[in-house]
């Protein structure tokens, strides 16, 4: 079967589902996670850079959490380029797992590290609950929309390969 | 507080060492240039080991190291030249390969012999290199050490060498820009370099709250962002560096690559 560099492209790029979704993944957490300290943290000093924690257990979860982070956002785009020179990007997967991995950190932050550990709040001296109202939604939000991406793509997938068996 | 001519000698000392490790470095790019089956030096290295040095010069002698006895700002910033700029530079431009250039080839045997042993194996694991980095960082800040340095001219001597010869040890332990006997493989490397980078991190927020002693709040504080955000830039540096030769070595070979662009 001979194929277009454009097709073979097409089908090269669904041999790496799992580094498409993985790399966007790890994009999305530690995007997230800088987003989220240079806005709240250092632009409007919402919260701060320690917000003593009653726990120290707080404390070193959140190091070894920066710590990740700063390392998936350079490795993931370190991922993308590989996909790439391999023609196996697939911008759809990509940008579902990117969306799935911010989501998931915003709803891990705003449930876990707000509401349970109570590492810190999103702002202090305010009613709190609309702040963590939208969020947790926004969040959701992120992550509805991952899914349906994910099923599109994965949908495009199948489409694609059949056609090719016709 | 010492006094200054406790001061100054300390300082001279670092001055002068650091002097002579230059001249032996410019003397070495010359032996190895003379070496006609090898390529001339980059010039680019020389470049980095100038600016090591230099940065390790500004945070060991100079206004800044002055201005670091009194207060911890300061005290922050040189501990950030020395314990991560000076080592990250210095490891860039390769002392070990010049070394090795610039011997005659028994006496650069006898070296990589050195290298080889199991002494110098313990010593660059990332595990070991890490534990005497940020171990000996938190040995500084959490324990009366800080006081202690502070009134004992020779105390501030092996610490400050401590601080920069563990940096570099945790650099090339990392990184590997000149011959290691043993190589860690990537995944290894970078967890033990995330766990590093996390204890880092817990330790300046440790300091921020709990400042060492004679150091006040305020510039506690100060001295902690800049030793988190800092810290964060120059690993940053690191964590690109890391995943560069990650990424150049799983480049895929053409048999491979032939299979990837084939539809089966």
């Amino acid at each position: 079967m001979t194929h277009t560099p454009e097709s073979r492209n097409k089908l090269s790029k669904h041999l790496f589902k799992q580094k498409n979704l993985w790399s966007g993944i790890l994009f999305g957490l530690g995007f997230a996670a800088f987003a989220d300290e240079v806005i709240f943290h250092q632009l409007l000093h919402w919260h701060k850079f320690y917000d003593l924690s009653s726990t120290s257990v707080g404390l070193v979860s959140d190091g070894l959490f920066h710590a990740f982070s700063w390392f998936a956002t350079v490795g993931s785009l370190y991922l993308v380029a590989d996909l790439r020179r391999r023609q196996g990007l697939w911008p759809k997967m990509w940008w579902s797992g990117k969306l799935l991995g911010a989501g998931g950190f915003q709803l891990y932050d705003g449930l876990i590290q707000h509401k349970l550990m109570r590492i810190h709040q999103i702002r202090y001296h305010v009613n709190i609950i609309y702040y963590d109202l939208i969020w947790n939604i926004i969040a959701v939000i992120l992550i509805i929309v991952g899914i349906y991406l994910y099923k599109k793509a994965t949908l495009d997938a199948k489409i694609l390969e059949a056609s090719n068996h016709v | 507080m010492y006094s200054e001519t406790n001061l100054l000698t300390v300082a001279n000392l670092f001055l002068v060492a650091t002097i002579f490790f230059t001249f032996m470095y410019v003397s070495a790019i010359f032996l190895s240039n003379r070496k006609p089956h090898l390529q001339k030096w980059p010039l680019m290295r020389l470049l980095f080991w100038l600016t090591g040095v230099l940065s390790a010069c500004i945070a060991l002698a100079g206004p800044l190291a002055e201005a670091g006895h009194h207060d911890f700002r300061f005290h922050m910033g040189g501990h950030l030249l020395l314990g991560m700029l000076a080592p990250l530079l210095i490891a860039l431009s390769a002392p070990m390969t010049l070394l090795l250039r610039s011997l005659s080839t028994k006496n650069a045997k006898r070296c990589t012999y050195l290298l080889k042993s199991r002494f110098a194996r313990f010593y660059v694991n990332p595990v070991t290199a890490s534990v005497l980095n940020i171990g000996g960082l938190w040995l500084l800040y959490a324990t009366p050490l800080f006081n202690w340095m502070h009134s004992s001219p020779v105390l501030f001597f092996f610490v400050h060498i401590h601080i920069f010869a563990a940096g570099y040890l945790f650099t090339i332990s990392i990184i590997y820009i000149d011959p290691v006997s043993h190589r860690h493989n990537y995944t290894y490397r970078t967890v033990v370099f995330i766990a590093a980078l996390a204890v880092h991190g817990i330790l300046s927020k440790y300091i921020y709250t709990n400042p060492p002693d004679g150091v006040l709040a305020s510039q506690a504080q100060s001295g902690a962002m800049l030793m988190y955000y800092g810290g964060d830039l120059i690993d940053l540096v690191l964590i690109i560096l890391l995943f560069r030769d990650w990424y150049q070595s799983a480049k895929p070979r053409q048999q491979e690559e032939e299979a990837c662009l084939s539809t089966e």
